[in-house]
């Protein structure tokens, strides 16, 4: 984020001011805007899809109208010559000829067919999503009580995405982490500190955070966050206010609220700032002190101190001052304190300077320095100068650097401004603890807190000295000579400072460990104190791994003392450099490393980035939702790799590729050597092998984190260099297809316009729905791009959250926002999707069968009022209440077994499949209810209208009951709504019916259903019509439910179950959940063995354990399974039933499996011994029934062409084959798991 | 409404709203209705739980369908009322420009439409220059043939049947819907002006000779106005009515059908038919009962298979329930 830690803005450097011009992007020219691809109209995937089955019911119904033409004509044809009687001419008396007749009734039939065009689906559609973004934005455990704010539903068009996210490309710095550094332990001089009184404050914090959440009256709170609001405009007051009324009140929550209002400026949470000291560091600090404060005037005064306090002493001073930490205080408003910045005291600058200079440059070996500083001093400038122009440029420098504050005085007047700083410094005193830090970086403000905790305070920070407060030697003033800045390449910071205890020239350096411990100064080991030197290293890359493995962020302090000599040549090429015109970057960054060499150790530090809470849990959940997490982030590689393990996205024991390439050739070759890794491992063919089409089929389909067969995917880590080019045209497939084989992908370093890259090269290459989440303005383009973007709220600015579809106040929200609400979303949506279009089609299906009656002459029935009402009136109603209300599956089952969630990814609910069946059961249904009527009045004195009511009434009947089956919870709002539809129609009908006699030409309905209700027949056929209508959907459901339940039903089977088995299931839930118990229970379970040839390309290559692997060794994947697994948990867990038993599905000898698995592979597409099928508990065999059942085979074949065309798009590129598992899901968490960590015991 | 449902709150949210009432946050109420949590019936849909519905079904639906079935089979002693039918076979009265074309205002009794008949009866609207009435395609093929029905006793001498002509057109098609124009006494000078569809025999005015059932008001007329749903119908004709409680309205003997046939059917391979039945609401058609008692068999036989299936998998359940 280089935004973030790299400009932190004018007032922090007063520098700016006199660094002469900048040029600065503003408006159109800021990298927001520049890296901002403008907005994009996104329309979800359900909606994509609904649209391709739209154009289907548009080609039905032309279908039917041509049909309907074609009969018309032949109608025509026969009988016009016969002189019919109820053949009516044209208005001429002449008659039509049958061409034209057919093209009429074309015409006319489109019109009356026209209600098969669900238009109506659209606008409930619309209202749906408003309602359910208003229950997200109403959901209370979506609400963030720091913040006082609930999540933001941006997007109106998209919720139901919500339920289909594939992948989750993260930001890292506060969006899983809080942004707040807290100081946890240290290392100085080879000994450790483990704060542990530090840790457990930490811990209170946790608790009493969640105790606090219950306790806080709420009441009591409203004043303050009025006061703080009010506020807000003016940010040092509020500042000020808020740290004061967090002390006052000692209510964390309130701090926290507070805090996060000023959050971006400072970084005031207790948290962050009380640190606990470690009391045995504390002792030898202020021994430091005090011996120091003792020996003050002596010569030599470090030399009194052992090697290791005086290491501890520069430890501290180097916290305080090694840094660009700015120092406020709250008492006093922000532009004072700017003020003193540029009205610092002009005599002691001049003061300082000779100071510095006089005593150096006699003994100095460097003439032109030496000569430089006398000529200074004595005010001859230039004359005995050599005139060289670089040192022309330097000699110009000392001169601002003289002027400037000269001329200062004369404007404002020293006098005045000499009393107003006293004053300050009087007032510093007193209000010292009221310090307050603002740091370019978290970090560096943690670090200057910790050094505060150990009474080593940083007082004041000036352009040119810097004051450090310590108990007994005061203050101490260090003259700061150079800030040599951070940057990425050298990945650490220096100051040179004079000490004024000895005089010296230090050089205190903090940085990246994996870089300093290289800088150090070289230790003989042959004396005693190199040896110790040596020791003490050693021991701290112990304990720089250590923090490492706990996720900390690591920096290296270390020292140099220069001699004047030193100081004066390298000071010479610095300023030669800062003067340069061309090149002056480069200059200065080789001046600084000349001047980073031969470092002293002194220590190191652990700080915690605090991941937001439930971070971890979330990734674990979002991670067995089928969820693949990337991180994007433009931290460095090190903090990125530390916080993944923090938050659980590495673990300690899989493998982490690393890519850090440095030229375009490196980096592929790199790729071709990770996919070559990946290859030996049996992972997954490697794409040269899979350039064919056939194997390219289900690449696009498959969810992201497909089976790899044997042991535990790598993570791969890669850089910002090695992602530019790894997203070069030609990389990206291998790119791609290696992230794919990884378990998480971290990049490090990435600009906003990579991460928005990374995301749209997974989208449109893998197909796959993703979602980016981030708080930052870097984040934007990458929120914009994704399919869903989150943006979180209240830590960055709003320009995360202006791009986004939705806004989460924090990151663990989006669990909740996903696997329960997107999860409902998706499912309510494609259902009532599915019931609009199952709707129309079954109610023009009674208009279509009706016209075999009546010569095809789009005559209908029904009246056209009932026509236009009834989608309008009398059926609208109930599906849409089901569409906003229903839950198909509860939301405690949902978030325990976020396995469900899986469905929405893989389309369950509404696909091609279903669609289609769909339709046959409307077709189904409009035949029963058109036939049933036909048949009970065929040859009787009905009339057309007293015909038509009826079947009107039966089709409304049948609706409601329909969606009866398909409603899952019924709750009074639906009882009511439907029984208001069924009230209204009959209402409608009775008014209307009785309304006028002459009315409604040509057609008149007059006491139509007056007369139907007197009629016995018209009953009894409402009655058995729905119910014959509705048996066979109603017995596949039930049959569905008890024989093949999909997922879905074994999760709402579960709801049932768990209440009357009292805790029981849940122990079990957390079981079967918990990935990483499966690998560590299964010890004692059953062997298998199994091996499964690879030259299918089908999808019985989804058969997790038909590794490569595998096959070379017939005998070689070990699976265990335990005896005692709960089929029906398993079934659940795993979507599939092969998955859901693998241990007993697969069982079988080694030698028998591809013959075996070939025959069935023709025969059903799957590979399930028939004998297993036989011994096993009954479930696997329903489950194994449920995803091949008889139409999922129509469905796959549908997919497969579907997806061959875009395997074209992708063939020859290299990407792999991906086993198709968009329905059997094979790659459940548990049974990855299981497979990979027995395969590790085989290995 | 729904906002302010307080089911049975799940204590599973946060704290509830401050009572204070002052405190405004954002945050949302903890009302069941936005939490989603409303009390909710949730059916699972499983063999065990399903199966009771479909032998319900069976067992309603199959004595229905039986009790059906053998009312429409008894209609064989003919007493009581004994409705006399004219079927037709074939023929579309319910094609779309056929059902159109007519005038209600006109049959109403609207004197500006008799004269001026709406376009919708076109190309039967006017003929020489002169207003149809009644205009339309469906006035102008009414039937009209005429049936008689003849008892032949033991002395061969046929006696006839009194047929009611009244009492057969819906009570509000008669009263309500169909007037005759106004104007003066005679009908003949309240259709002045217009003239009789083109394959009439005869004049609307004309029908019958009781001025209670003449010209737009004749129930025959009425009766074949209301067009028929399907190709193949039958139109009510006349009622026999029961004499005394004595005698069948029909007694057993042989009877003869004297048809004075106007109307062609062959044209269109059509066919004529006439029907005595005694009930009106559902002649002579066995299909109710039988598919009363088909549907209510499968369901029945529908919940054999699931309790089959609901027993063989309920085993199976039950031992998941126990590695719970």
């Amino acid at each position: 984020m280089p935004h973030r830690d790299r400009q932190p803005g004018w007032r922090d450097q007063p520098e700016a001011a006199a660094g002469g011009p900048r040029l600065l992007g503003a408006g159109h020219e800021t990298k927001a805007l520049l890296n901002n691809s403008g907005p994009r109209y996104k329309r979800s995937k359900l909606e994509r899809q609904m649209n391709c089955d739209v154009l289907w019911c548009v080609l039905l119904l032309v279908c039917m109208s041509l049909f309907s033409a074609v009969g018309h004509g032949l109608w025509i044809w026969r009988y016009q010559e016969k002189k019919s009687l109820f053949y009516v001419p044209k208005s001429d008396g002449s008659s039509l000829s049958p061409v034209t007749a057919a093209v009429y009734s074309f015409l006319t039939m489109i019109i009356v067919l026209q209600v098969l065009i669900p238009i109506s689906l659209y606008v409930s559609i619309e209202i749906v999503k408003a309602c359910q973004v208003y229950f997200i934005n109403q959901d209370m455990q979506l609400y963030d009580e720091e913040t006082d704010s609930q999540l933001q539903c941006r997007a109106l068009n998209i919720t139901e995405d919500l339920g289909q996210i594939q992948y989750i490309f993260s930001d890292k710095t506060g969006t899983l982490t809080e942004n707040k550094m807290v100081f946890r332990r240290c290392t100085v001089s080879g000994v450790e500190y483990s704060h542990d009184a530090n840790a457990q404050r930490l811990a209170r914090y946790q608790e009493a955070d969640s105790e606090e959440e219950e306790v806080v009256p709420r009441g009591g709170s409203v004043s303050q966050r009025g006061s703080i609001g009010s506020h807000q405009s003016v940010r040092v007051v509020h500042r000020t206010q808020s740290t004061k009324s967090h002390r006052r009140t000692g209510s964390r929550a309130e701090a926290k609220r507070a805090s996060m209002l000023s959050k971006h400026t400072a970084f005031s949470s207790p948290m962050e700032k009380d640190i606990t000291p470690d009391p045995k560091l504390l002792e030898k600090v202020s021994e430091c002190d005090k011996s120091l404060a003792v020996a003050r005037h002596q010569e030599h005064l470090l030399a009194h101190l052992s090697p290791e306090l005086s290491d501890v002493f520069d430890f501290f001073i180097a916290l305080t001052i090694c840094n660009t930490v700015v120092v406020t205080s709250p008492d006093q408003p922000r532009t004072k304190v700017r003020v003193r910045f540029e009205l610092k005291s002009p005599v002691k600058t001049i003061e300082d300077f000779l100071r510095r200079f006089t005593p150096s440059c006699l003994t100095s070996g460097c003439s032109s320095i030496g000569s430089l500083a006398a000529n200074k001093s004595s005010h001859k400038l230039g004359s005995s100068f050599p005139s060289t122009p670089s040192s022309d440029g330097m000699l110009l420098r000392l001169e601002e650097r003289l002027g400037q504050p000269t001329s200062a005085i004369a404007s404002n007047g020293y006098s005045s401004q000499a009393d107003n700083w006293a004053s300050e410094l009087a007032q510093e005193q007193e209000s010292e603890r009221e310090l307050r830090y603002e740091a370019e970086s978290p970090d560096e403000a943690a670090l200057v807190y910790a050094a505060r905790a150990y009474n080593c305070v940083l007082v004041e920070r000036l352009h040119d000295q810097v004051s450090v407060e310590l108990p007994h030697l005061g203050r101490l003033t260090f003259e700061l000579l150079h800030t040599l800045g951070f940057d990425s390449v050298r990945k650490r910071m220096s100051v040179v400072i004079r000490h004024p205890l000895t005089d010296e020239i230090n050089v205190y350096t903090k940085g990246a460990d994996s870089v300093v411990m290289d800088l150090l100064q070289p230790c003989s080991s042959v004396d005693a104190r190199g040896r110790h030197q040596k020791k003490i290293r050693s021991k701290t890359q112990n304990y720089l791994n250590v923090y490492a493995a706990e996720g900390l962020r690591t920096l290296c302090i270390a020292k140099r003392v220069l001699s004047k000599e030193e100081y004066a040549c390298w000071l010479q090429s610095h300023l030669e450099a800062e003067s340069s015109l061309e090149n002056s970057e480069e200059l200065l960054f080789q001046s600084a490393i000349r001047l980073e060499t031969n470092l002293h150790l002194l220590g190191a530090t652990g700080i915690e980035d605090r991941l937001q809470d439930g971070v971890p849990e979330t990734i674990s959940k979002l991670r067995q939702a089928g969820l693949q997490i990337w991180v994007l982030t433009g931290d460095k590689q090190e903090t990125a790799v530390n916080i993944a393990y923090a938050c659980k996205l590495l673990d300690h024991d899989e493998e982490v590729i690393t890519l850090n390439a440095t030229s375009q050739e490196a980096c592929a070759a790199l790729l071709d050597q990770c996919l070559r890794y990946v290859q030996s491992r049996g992972l997954q063919r490697a794409p040269e092998k899979t350039k064919g089409k056939v194997s390219m089929r289900f690449s696009s389909l498959c969810p992201p984190s497909t089976s790899t067969a044997s042991g535990r995917r790598p993570s791969l880590v890669i850089d910002g260099r090695s992602l530019a080019y790894a997203l070069e045209k030609n990389l990206e497939d291998k790119f791609l297809f290696l992230a794919k084989q990884c378990r998480s992908v971290l990049c490090c370093r990435s600009t906003p316009l990579q991460k928005s890259m990374v995301v749209k090269l997974v989208r449109s290459k893998l197909k796959a729905m993703t979602l980016a989440i981030g708080d930052g303005a870097n984040d934007v383009s990458m929120i914009q791009v994704a399919d869903v973007g989150v943006g979180i709220s209240g830590q960055e600015g709003m320009q995360a959250v202006m791009a986004s579809d939705f806004a989460v106040p924090k990151f663990r929200y989006l669990e909740r926002l996903l696997i329960l609400h997107g999860h409902w979303c998706y499912s309510r949506l494609a259902n009532m999707v599915l019931y609009f279009f199952y709707k129309n089609t079954m109610f023009v299906g009674l208009l279509f069968w009706f016209q075999f009656f009546c010569g095809f002459s789009a005559s209908a029935m029904i009246d056209q009022w009932y026509l236009i009402f009834f989608n309008l009136l009398f059926s609208s109603l109930p599906p849409l209440v089901t569409g906003v209300l229903d839950r198909d599956v509860p939301a405690n089952v949902l978030l325990t077994n976020p396995q469900v969630y899986k469905s929405g990814q893989n389309m369950e609910e509404y696909r091609p499949r279903t669609f289609w069946f769909n339709m046959a059961d409307a077709a189904f249904q409009s035949l029963v209810c058109f036939s049933i009527p036909y048949l009970a009045y065929y040859d009787s004195s009905v009339d057309l209208f007293t015909w038509g009511t009826p079947i009107v009434t039966i089709a409304l009947l049948t609706f409601l009951l329909h969606l009866g089956i398909e409603t899952k919870t019924w709750t009074w709002l639906n009882w009511i709504t439907c029984g208001f539809s069924v009230l209204l129609f009959f209402t409608v009908a009775l008014i209307y019916n009785a309304s006028c006699a002459t009315c409604y030409p040509p057609s008149n309905p007059y006491w139509t259903m007056q007369a139907l209700l007197g009629d016995p027949v018209f009953y009894l056929t409402c009655l058995m019509t729905p119910v014959a209508a509705l048996l066979p959907r109603l017995f596949f459901r039930s049959l569905q439910g008890s024989v093949f339940p999909t997922q879905l039903q074994l999760a709402r089977q579960l709801t049932r179950k768990s209440p009357r088995r009292c805790s029981a299931p849940k122990e079990t839930f957390a079981q079967g959940r918990l990935p990483k118990d499966s690998g560590t229970e299964h010890s004692s379970g059953r062997t298998v063995k199994t091996s499964v040839p690879l030259s299918q390309p089908s999808w019985h290559t989804q058969q997790p354990v038909c590794s490569l692997e595998a096959s070379r060794e017939p005998s070689t994947v070990d699976m265990s399974m335990p005896l005692r697994e709960h089929t029906l948990l398993e079934g659940l867990s795993a979507p599939a039933p092969m998955s859901s038993a693998p241990g007993e599905a697969v069982l079988r000898s080694p030698g028998g499996c591809p013959e075996e698995s070939k025959v069935r592979a023709a025969s059903t597409g799957r590979v399930t011994p028939l004998s297993s099928l036989f011994s096993l508990p009954t479930f696997s065999l329903l489950n194994w029934i449920s995803s091949w059942s008889l139409v999922s085979r129509l469905g796959s074949v549908l997919q497969f062409s579907r997806t061959e065309r875009l395997a074209d798009g992708q063939a020859g590129r290299g990407l792999p084959v991906q086993p198709h598992s968009g329905r059997s899901g094979l790659q459940g968490p548990d049974h990855r798991l299981l497979i990979g960590a027995s395969s590790r015991r085989s290995q | 409404m729904a906002m302010n449902y307080n089911a049975k709150d799940e204590v599973d949210g946060g704290p509830p709203c401050a009572p204070g009432g002052t405190a405004k946050t954002r945050r949302p109420d903890n009302t069941a209705f936005k939490q989603q949590r409303l009390p909710a019936w949730q059916p699972i849909l499983t063999a065990g739980t399903v199966l009771p519905i479909f032998f319900i079904i069976g067992l309603i639906f199959i004595p229905i369908g039986i009790g059906i079935f053998v009312t429409s089979n008894n209609i064989r002693e003919i007493e009581g009322n004994v409705f006399m039918y004219y079927g037709l076979s074939n023929f579309y009265q319910n094609h779309r420009r056929y059902v159109k074309s007519r005038d209600d205002s006109q049959l109403n009794g609207d004197s500006s439409a008799l004269l001026n008949p709406s376009k919708e009866c076109e190309p039967y609207r006017r003929n020489e220059d002169k207003p149809i009435a009644p205009c339309g395609a469906i006035a102008n093929s009414m039937f009209n043939d005429t049936l008689e029905l003849f008892l032949i006793g033991n002395d061969s001498y046929p006696i006839p049947i009194a047929l009611k002509k009244k009492g057969i057109a819906w009570w509000t098609d008669k009263n309500v819907k169909f007037r005759n124009p106004p104007g003066g006494d005679n009908l003949e000078e309240r259709f002045k002006g217009t003239t009789k569809p083109v394959n009439w025999l005869k004049p609307v005015y004309m029908l019958d000779s009781d001025p209670d059932n003449n010209g737009f008001i004749n129930e025959d007329f009425i009766v074949w106005m209301r067009t028929a749903a399907l190709p193949t119908f039958r139109k009510l004709y006349r009622l026999i009515e029961r004499k005394s409680d004595l005698h069948p309205t029909l007694p057993a003997g042989r009877y003869s059908l004297n048809v004075t046939y106007n109307y062609p059917v062959h044209y269109f391979d059509g066919r004529k038919r006439m029907i005595l039945s005694t009930i009106s609401w559902m002649g002579k058609n066995p299909f109710l009962g039988i598919a009363y008692i088909a549907v209510g068999s499968i369901s029945f036989l529908l919940g054999v298979v699931l309790l089959v299936i609901n027993h063989k998998y309920r085993n199976s359940s039950n031992t998941a329930d126990i590695t719970i």
